[in-house]
């Protein structure tokens, strides 16, 4: 058995060799291999299937990382208007704070700052199920009037024509560049003109209402943190003090004034 | 087995014994990811080249692969291009990666991959192997190009993404529905047969039922 191995062994080694010369095919063979080979065999093959994923996985990382990266950004800036730079903050103690102990599995938002290094507000991503899928989207919430003042629909898996019109329906999504919170739900034509109606797709009733639940529900869980880290940094960056007071802390003076500078954005944000 | 040429490995997969439209294999992305052309045709690329891979890797090592653990290598095999293959769609088209979904990790499980290395590249050279390979995967990326430009035609009023019909057109919304999926394969197999019917019909010799006559007066 191993005499006929080896050289077919060989013939593997050079597949263009292998490709013109060999006639019919091996016949098939009768003893049965020990199980070591076997073993052996699908060993080997599993090392070397784990080597070329590995090899291709790190090619591959960096670009998707920052396709990643970009895709938000872009979302940061549409949902907060004048957003040019973006930093990440992270819910740590029921606190948001720009450096955590450790970054994994905390809850984060994004806070955005105009050219002048002005807060406008704070993105964050939600999702919940909508009528076939779970809603994916990100908005802007200005802590300050307590308003929503962007949406975007990152991923969802709605009717075609129907429930997706949530994502690309302007006249749909529009309407939360700028509406107070806590949203309501109207159907067309029945709204009172309060300013926290989202007017709702005809035909996607069940789609429009989970957008709008997403949002609340979202804002109802960490509208208060958010609220507070916001009164530390809109209280500094108002004054034009970029080292911070006694009363704002630490947190405050290291997060907002690289970005305010318009230096090296701060760990964990990136320019738009 | 009947002994092939070259240029009949090579061709046979793209019509003849296309693997979708004749061999009815590989329905799952055919039916789940042909709303769009674009989605359709990053499917059919992303195939063609887990198929090719697997087919020369299968192909070189039929030797040394002991027949008793074939199957766990070949799927081994493919599972490590379809790995790869995610992950370069995942970097370099990152919308339609996400569009396809679960679909790209589950060309691990398409019928048409792992029927060619048993049926194929087991039993032949490299060389015959990559013939049979670009003819198998080229017939997958056609099927998958006409279903998606049907569907995305009628359903969508565009062909990849450009707008055909310039807002006088309601889009049928269904056909890029599933139903859609299955009204558009149906129909493509339809005429698929229509067209072989009528080329069985022009070679052979017309043949009534047994019991009718063809003489002028006959049955009425």
């Amino acid at each position: 058995m191993s005499e006929q191995e080896l050289p077919m062994a060989g013939d593997a080694q050079e597949p263009s060799g292998n490709a013109a010369g060999e006639g019919p095919p091996p016949a098939p063979r009768q003893i049965e291999a020990s199980s070591v080979r076997l073993v052996t065999t699908l060993s080997v093959a599993g090392a070397l299937a784990g080597m070329a994923i590995v090899v291709a996985f790190q090619y591959t990382k960096p670009r998707i990382d920052a396709n990643a990266a970009r895709e938000l950004a872009a979302a940061v800036t549409e949902v907060l208007g004048g957003a040019k730079t973006y930093k990440t903050i992270y819910l740590e103690d029921g606190k948001f704070t720009a450096e955590p102990r450790d970054t994994a599995g905390l809850d984060k938002v994004y806070v955005g700052y105009d050219p002048n290094g002005q807060p406008v507000g704070v993105a964050m991503e939600a999702a919940e199920p909508g009528f076939q899928d779970i809603i994916d989207l990100i908005f802007g919430y200005d802590p300050a009037k307590g308003d929503v003042i962007g949406m975007k629909v990152l991923h969802n898996l709605e009717t075609p024509g129907l429930g997706a019109r949530i994502a690309t329906d302007s006249s749909f999504v529009d309407q939360f560049n700028d509406v107070s919170t806590p949203l309501i739900g109207v159907k067309e034509g029945q709204g009172k003109g309060g300013h926290n109606e989202v007017v709702m797709i005809t035909g996607s009733t069940i789609s429009s209402r989970a957008v709008i639940k997403i949002i609340n529900d979202r804002l109802t869980a960490i509208q208060k943190p958010v609220d507070a880290y916001w009164s530390t940094i809109a209280g500094t960056s108002s004054t034009g003090q970029q080292s911070a007071t006694t009363s704002a802390g630490r947190t405050t003076s290291t997060s907002v004034a690289p970005v305010a500078a318009g230096a090296v954005p701060s760990p964990g944000g990136g320019e738009l | 087995m009947r002994e092939t040429t070259a240029q009949e490995d090579l061709l046979r997969g793209i019509w003849r014994e296309n693997p979708v439209l004749v061999q009815l294999l590989g329905l799952c992305p055919t039916l789940a990811v042909t709303g769009s052309v674009d989605n359709a045709v990053v499917m059919g690329i992303a195939t063609f080249f887990v198929l090719l891979g697997s087919s020369v890797l299968v192909s070189t090592f039929k030797s040394i692969i002991p027949k008793e653990v074939r199957i766990s290598a070949y799927i081994l095999i493919i599972a490590t291009f379809v790995t790869i293959a995610d992950m370069v769609t995942h970097a370099l088209v990152p919308d339609i990666w996400k569009a396809l979904g679960p679909f790209v990790p589950l060309i691990v499980v398409n019928c048409i991959i792992l029927g060619r290395q048993e049926a194929f590249a087991s039993k032949n050279t490299v060389w015959r192997s990559t013939l049979d390979a670009v003819g198998m995967g080229s017939g997958f990326m056609v099927a998958m190009l006409i279903m998606g430009s049907v569907r995305e035609i009628i359903g969508n009023g565009s062909w990849f993404g450009i707008p055909l019909f310039g807002g006088h057109y309601q889009p049928w919304i269904i056909m890029i529905l599933p139903p859609g999926g299955f009204f558009t394969l149906g129909f493509v197999l339809l005429a698929m047969g229509w067209k072989k019917g009528r080329e069985a019909e022009a070679v052979r010799p017309r043949r009534w039922p047994h019991g009718v006559t063809t003489e002028v007066g006959g049955p009425v």
